[in-house]
């Protein structure tokens, strides 16, 4: 069975997707109780990885399956060939054990064409997955693409008034993004076939080792990094986040949170840097500065917004920027911090949706001039949503803390010190919208009678939360579970993007160069 | 005087035009065959025409890695001519599948149809396998009178008429220029053999200069290029798709176009050989002219068909990008796309066929409101139809756009596949607009018209297998298209 773990956790659910539209699609408790059972497999099949000790010694490529797939003479080779590392590690963990929690959430809040969305969410949970362990980069585009479809049909159907627009901006920003991507994939393919380079298909690991030309690795970062710096999103082309995530349904927003952005900064980790690092430096001030700008202007917008899913969403352009200086800073703990904050961002703005999602579907608005004083009425709901605050804040002891002091502090010792200090002060930004909204939500008098009668969370609604606590105190006081197994692979990378850096890449066969590097 | 005639028929092989004889035979019988039979009852022909297709599929197949050559070796069956056969076959059997129900719904159940498919067909089948510019030029005419007829087929409807005329009327002066570059090119060798001219330019000291082959060649291609609908001779299309019976509508934008492709591939790839350098600049230009005109009007179209229609001229420029890259990758990625765009396209008029009320009414995008959850089967068809024609994986259109970039790139044309890329990101907006309408707006009417006719159902089947197993397992047919290119 180990021999193709991969493959079984990432089909799975596409399995469950064709056992869903098998079920008639009156019986709504049916299809949520089969989705939900389906995602609950997903995960325990994906557990023995979070168990395997392999990831703590080495920080290689594990649970290898390679199968030729598409092989054209000698035009093309596109091989069918998975890999786990540490990096990737505990992003298919978080995107696992997620899901579940996300098919929990619509127990209530989806009533309409309930088959459509669970067979969509599975669709989803396949291509997420996929991405996450594909290690060639054709197979990668693959998933990479069919994660957009599913959640275009998510947001456009089931989101709030002013979907549309929402679903077709998300849509076209990624698809944009990812058709350059998609021409620098063939690039490099081609200058890896013409420079007679060792290599398996469009396999990442033999592009690694490609001496692509400096001018050329230019305009490849070029091309891959504003297709992620669209997912993450960066400072000026997160436009798209706000909306999607506001007009998505909870679980939609859960999803798009908690996995999909992290397509983008794992997309940096895992392509545009180690494939392409001696254009990093070039980009870096850029990269840096982007990051930054992102980490102050999402948390000022932030903190003027009427709506707390706004809030939420804006908060999240903020958290990314976090992550991407941590990332970065090209050192062990801005790395590790970036990585682990990845994980936190996904946990911590997760459950803030899926709190906004509670309040929505008791009283239908999200206007926090509607609340006020619910802390009284929802002892429970307030102690949770506290906790999260904590969490999203980077209060010492919960989860947040530790991945933004990391992802700072490596930035710090870098030469991205004077982008660490400016950012630092996004820390305090997060604590005023945070603890403002928190405020302004559910302490002072009750004044609005619409909030009379409303009930604290049900037993269900607490079963979603506790695990996501759970991490938020494992992550917060001991993160070694993680860093662990993440620290090897994050160590190997860095030694390649920093070797290759400074390596002297030996002049290619001229003719070759003027094939590949010649723009016509 | 006997030996003059031995000589004759032993240059004749017939069997380099089997395929096609066939596809004639077969059409002149059903015209016997539906005198015999009562008015208004077309199914038996149309039943005999799909056998007349199988057959003329298998015919063609004998021909794959057995090259025929016949009359003198101004046709030739080889695998080339085999795989543009096949996909025209395949957009014929698609395209009668869904006719049946349609023509009984707009009330002209006339069985004349089905053989003016068949030469249609036949004369696409000339055109893929013709190595004389006269034989192409043949096959062209056959294809396009048939056409003529067809596009007008709705003899009452001003619309239909208007196609027929227009397409009549611009195709002839097109026709015009066509004949006007052969004739330049067989005044300069002598000949209209493909592979004469070739020789004849070669042998030129300054072929690239003598304006004589340069009008030749070009005089040639405009031939081409307004059979393929490319820019700037692209003008016809929308009238006549919109205009013409929605399943001639299909056809007309998947066979007699790789058609075109085909004729035009094999006369630019070995008559203009020398001229490469001179031709890939003009192909960069009409490609990267055609992909933006039809995307870009596309996006204000609020008819679906005419959407389609615009869409079409923009995939002929995709196509084109393989055309300039003019290598073995692209010229095969040519192949492929045509069949795979043969699969998409037809798939997605198909599910036209079916939505649209009599009258060819609601056909605009209104007209598809909340459509998707009335009808799941064709919302979710056109749903896949939609995703491979943006070129979305994990469809046949995303492969397909893959080798023909894949082509341009290996070629060193970054820029070309550059613009094509963002052209494809243009396109996602129009299509993306309509499954905004079929999903993400409330029915405003109940389709209690849209009947499920059985032949149209499973044409939209085959096409849905196409588009998925092309997208997902590419390569057995690529590694074909691949040994069909020169």
């Amino acid at each position: 069975m180990a021999d193709n773990l991969l493959s079984l956790m990432t089909f799975f659910p596409l399995l469950g997707m064709l056992l869903v539209l098998f079920i008639p699609r009156e019986n709504g408790a049916l299809l949520k109780s089969t989705t939900l059972v389906v995602t609950l497999i997903t995960f325990v099949l994906s557990l023995p990885l979070a168990f395997d000790d392999v990831f703590t010694v080495s920080g290689g490529m594990h649970y290898r399956e390679f199968h030729e797939w598409i092989n054209i003479g000698n035009y093309f080779q596109m091989n069918y060939n998975l890999g786990v590392d540490g990096i990737s590690l505990w992003l298919i963990m978080l995107t696992t054990f997620i899901m579940p929690i996300a098919v929990l959430s619509t127990w209530n809040a989806v009533d309409k064409n309930i088959k459509g969305f669970m067979a969509l969410l599975l669709l989803l949970e396949t291509g997420m997955l996929g991405a996450f362990v594909s290690l060639d980069l054709f197979l990668f585009y693959i998933f990479w693409e069919l994660m957009l479809i599913p959640m275009y049909f998510l947001i456009g159907i089931w989101g709030g008034k002013n979907r549309i627009y929402a679903a077709v901006k998300f849509f076209i920003y990624t698809a944009v993004g990812s058709l350059l991507m998609l021409v620098a994939i063939i690039f490099v393919y081609y200058y890896a076939v013409q420079s007679g380079a060792p290599m398996s298909g469009f396999g990442i690991q033999e592009f690694y080792r490609l001496g692509i030309p400096h001018s050329a690795q230019y305009w490849l970062f070029l091309a891959f990094g504003f297709s992620f710096a669209i997912k993450v999103p960066m400072f000026p082309l997160h436009t798209w986040l706000p909306d999607a995530h506001t007009e998505a349904p909870t679980a939609g927003s859960v999803i798009l949170a908690a996995v999909l952005l992290k397509m983008g900064t794992y997309g940096y980790i895992r392509f545009a840097m180690p494939l392409f690092p001696q254009a990093l430096p070039d980009f870096m001030p850029l990269l840096a500065t982007l990051a930054t700008i992102g980490i102050i202007y999402g948390a000022l917008v932030a903190m003027m917004q009427d709506d707390v899913k706004k809030l939420v969403a804006y908060s999240s352009v903020s958290h990314l920027g976090f992550v991407m200086l941590g990332v970065f800073a090209l050192n062990l703990q801005g790395m590790a911090g970036g990585m682990i904050q990845m994980i936190n961002h996904g946990i911590s703005t997760g459950a803030l949706f899926l709190i906004v999602g509670f309040i929505y579907e008791r009283r239908h608005t999200r206007l926090i001039s509607e609340f006020g004083g619910l802390a009284g009425k929802m002892p429970i709901f307030a102690t949770i949503f506290l906790i999260i605050t904590f969490s999203s804040i980077g209060l010492p002891g919960t989860n947040g803390f530790v991945g933004e002091f990391l992802a700072l502090m490596g930035a710090f010792e870098s030469e991205l010190r004077w982008y660490a200090v400016v950012a630092t002060s996004g820390v305090i930004f997060a604590a005023v919208y945070m603890l403002w909204m928190f405020q302004r939500v559910m302490f002072g008098k009750l004044t609005n009678p619409a909030n009379e009668n409303l009930k604290d969370l049900s037993a269900r609604e607490i079963v979603i939360m506790l695990p996501l606590l759970l991490f938020v105190f494992w992550i917060g006081v001991y993160p070694n579970t993680f860093f662990e197994k993440m620290n090897p692979a994050i160590e190997q990378l860095l030694n390649q993007v920093q070797i290759k850096q400074v390596a002297v890449v030996e002049p290619l066969d001229p003719a070759v160069m003027a094939k590949i590097v010649e723009f016509k | 005087m006997e030996n003059l005639v031995q000589i004759a028929v032993a240059n004749v092989n017939l069997q380099a035009i089997m395929p096609s004889l066939v596809l004639c035979c077969f059409g002149m019988v059903l015209l016997l065959v539906s005198v015999f039979i009562e008015r208004g009852r077309t199914a038996p022909v149309a039943w005999l025409s799909i056998i007349g297709l199988v057959v003329a599929g298998i015919v063609s197949v004998s021909g794959w890695n057995n090259p025929q050559a016949g009359f003198a070796g101004s046709v030739v069956l080889d695998n080339f001519a085999t795989f543009f056969n096949i996909t025209c076959l395949i957009a014929a059997g698609l395209t009668i599948l869904m006719s049946d129900s349609y023509l009984h719904r707009e009330g002209y159940p006339v069985a004349e149809y089905y053989p003016l498919i068949l030469f249609t067909t036949a004369g696409a089948m000339w055109m893929a396998s013709g190595t004389d510019l006269m034989t192409i030029f043949l096959g062209l005419e056959v294809l396009s009178v048939s056409l003529y007829v067809l596009a007008g087929f709705f003899r009452d409807q001003l619309r239909s008429n208007e196609a027929g005329l227009k397409y009549f009327f611009l195709g002839a002066f097109s026709t015009g220029f066509m004949l006007y570059g052969v004739a330049l090119l067989y005044g300069i060798s002598g000949t209209t053999k493909v592979a004469g001219i070739a020789e004849a330019i070669r042998v030129m000291p300054d072929a690239a200069s003598n304006p004589m082959v340069i009008a030749g060649a070009l005089l040639l291609s405009i031939g081409f290029l307004f059979k393929i609908g490319a820019a700037p001779f692209h003008m016809w299309t929308p009238d006549v798709y919109q205009g013409a019976p929605t399943p001639i509508t299909a056809f007309m934008s998947a066979g007699p176009k790789a058609a075109a492709f085909a004729a035009f591939m094999r006369v630019t790839y070995i008559s203009l050989d020398s001229l490469q350098v001179n031709m890939s600049a003009v192909f960069w230009i009409l490609a990267v002219l055609t992909m933006t005109i039809g995307n870009f009007i596309a996006i204000s179209q609020r008819d679906v068909k005419r959407m389609l229609a615009f869409s079409s001229i923009s995939h002929a420029g995709y196509a084109l990008v393989g055309m300039v890259a003019w290598n073995q990758i692209g010229f095969s990625a040519i192949l492929f796309y045509m069949l795979v765009y043969t699969f998409m396209n037809i798939g997605a008029f198909a599910v036209l066929v079916l939505v649209g009320k009599q009258g060819e009414e609601n056909l605009t995008l209104d007209g598809l409101s909340g459509f998707g959850y009335k009808r799941p089967f064709l919302g979710i068809a056109m749903t896949i139809f939609l995703f491979s024609l943006m070129g979305l994986p994990p469809t046949a259109g995303f492969t397909g756009k893959f080798f023909i970039f894949a082509g341009a790139l290996e070629a060193g044309y970054v820029w070309l596949a550059i613009i094509g890329v963002l052209n494809s990101a243009v396109s996602l907006y129009y299509y993306l607009r309509v499954m905004v309408y079929m999903y993400f707006r409330d029915p405003v009417e109940d389709y209690s018209w849209v009947k499920m006719e059985m032949a149209t159902v499973v044409s939209i089947l085959i096409a849905i297998a196409g588009v998925l197993y092309l997208g997902i397992v590419p390569g057995p047919v690529m590694e074909l298209a691949k040994l069909s290119v020169f």
